[in-house]
């Protein structure tokens, strides 16, 4: 249950492009076709998907305060959190090397297909920012984590498809001069984010999730929360948490 | 201007308006949108990419030729995350709040397009002196475009510029609210960052007509 909420609030309520704007200039520089916008988002998917449960574990034994303990006891004083900025891209960097070498190895379609996509990727701010959020909303297990990294990279290649979808139909409209291109394509985006806005509902606040909440508290919390048919799927949810 | 030549201070005025790196080149829009709900973080964040910038670039032109081509990707990456760290560290002492907002945006500095862009696209062909100038100016440019942003969002989203009260207080309708004016809570929500540099690429765009595309 936790893995599929994790799921969900990454993909619509966290989604990387239009909650926290990460991933923007590929997103706007490589919609322009949905062929090539599926490549983009596939590789996002599958280089986010392998760099957070590994980021994970760095920050899990090597950066956090205290992290170092199960190398030697004297080192449980240690914090190195300040590292992981540094940490965290050295691992992106190489991983996206890698996978990059292995795929050309074992799937020349695939890499055919992704192989021009994978060194933007390095510094795709989408990539960074999810190592980054997973360190700052302390996910609690790797596999948590692993779904985490999944989820987002889902997010944000639901999120350029659309766009690129909107861009290819959009080129028939007759758009004003001076917004033809870029502008019109952010202020979609700004629309399309707004929508997005409307998922925030779905789990009832995400962040707080009413894990602590007593049971009878809960109808009193449903009663205030959205008012439409999402309380009955809100109430289902809480039921299979508690 | 004995100190700058023609075409050096072209370097600097040209990412100002005509080669703006959010607008024209569309480079480091991540960070421009995520934070722009209140001037005083806009600023925080241009004057820390300023910095990153401008030293990353000198950095970067120094050791351009020494540094073999294939893995300059990450040793330009550790150049940066090293200068973020600084920025990062500097903040959490000096302005803790302000840190806490940004939160997660400093880091991403990192990985600012408009950072790696300028060191592939300038400081890798050109010495030290100009590589500066160009970190500055594009640094500048990406500053403007913040500024505007955040000022039209606080302003509007709050009433407020630096935390301010400038329309007067909606509590008590004095100044501007005693006239029925209301604060717009959507400017605070990150949809409308979107919307205004949209807003603004149109302006920029009907002016300059050359920027026009197709």
């Amino acid at each position: 249950m936790e893995h599929i909420e994790l799921f969900f609030k990454s993909v619509f309520i966290d989604n990387m492009v239009f909650a926290t704007f990460l991933g923007m200039c590929s997103y706007l520089a490589v919609s322009k076709k949905v062929s090539t916008a599926i490549g983009l988002g596939a590789a996002v998917t599958f280089v986010l998907a392998i760099t957070v449960p590994l980021n994970w574990l760095l920050d899990q034994y090597i950066l956090q305060d205290g992290a170092l303990a199960w190398l030697h006891p004297s080192l449980v004083d240690y914090d190195l959190s300040f590292l992981s900025f540094i940490m965290f891209i050295a691992t992106i960097a190489t991983m996206v090397q890698l996978v990059e070498i292995i795929v050309e190895k074992f799937s020349p379609a695939l890499y055919n297909s992704l192989g021009i996509f994978l060194p933007l990727i390095a510094v795709n701010c989408a990539i960074l920012g999810g190592s980054l959020f997973m360190q700052s909303r302390e996910i609690a297990s790797i596999q948590l984590a692993t779904t985490y990294g999944v989820g987002s990279g889902f997010g944000f290649f639901l999120a350029i498809l659309a766009i690129a979808a909107i861009r290819e139909k959009i080129r028939y409209s007759s758009v004003p001069g001076p917004l033809r291109g870029l502008g019109i394509t952010f202020i979609i985006t700004g629309l399309m984010a707004i929508g997005f806005m409307s998922f925030g509902g779905m789990l009832t606040g995400g962040d707080e999730a009413p894990k602590e909440v007593l049971v009878q508290n809960e109808s009193t919390e449903n009663e205030n929360s959205i008012g439409d048919d999402k309380e009955e799927i809100v109430y289902e949810i809480n039921n299979d948490i508690n | 201007m004995g100190l700058l030549s023609k075409k050096d201070r072209q370097l600097i005025t040209d990412p100002l308006s005509d080669n703006n790196p959010i607008t024209v080149q569309v480079l480091g829009i991540c960070s421009a949108l995520a934070i722009t709900a209140e001037l005083e973080a806009s600023v925080v964040m241009s004057v820390s990419v300023l910095f990153v910038m401008g030293v990353g670039n000198v950095v970067i032109s120094m050791i351009r030729n020494i540094v073999p081509s294939k893995i300059r990707i990450i040793v330009q990456l550790t150049v940066i995350a090293t200068l973020v760290i600084i920025v990062d560290l500097v903040l959490k002492a000096f302005a803790y709040e302000l840190s806490k907002t940004l939160s997660v945006f400093i880091g991403l500095i990192i990985t600012n397009c408009i950072i790696m862009g300028r060191f592939e696209a300038f400081a890798l062909g050109n010495g030290l002196w100009r590589s500066f100038l160009d970190g500055i100016g594009n640094a500048f440019g990406y500053a403007v475009i913040l500024i505007i942003v955040g000022f039209f969002r606080e302003l509007l989203g709050s009433g407020t510029l630096w935390g301010i009260p400038v329309l007067g207080d909606p509590i008590d309708k004095t100044g501007l609210y005693a006239f029925g004016y209301e604060n717009n809570g959507f400017m605070l929500l990150s949809p409308m960052a979107l919307i205004v540099v949209g807003i603004i690429i149109w302006v920029q765009r009907a002016r300059s007509k050359h920027l026009i595309e197709e």
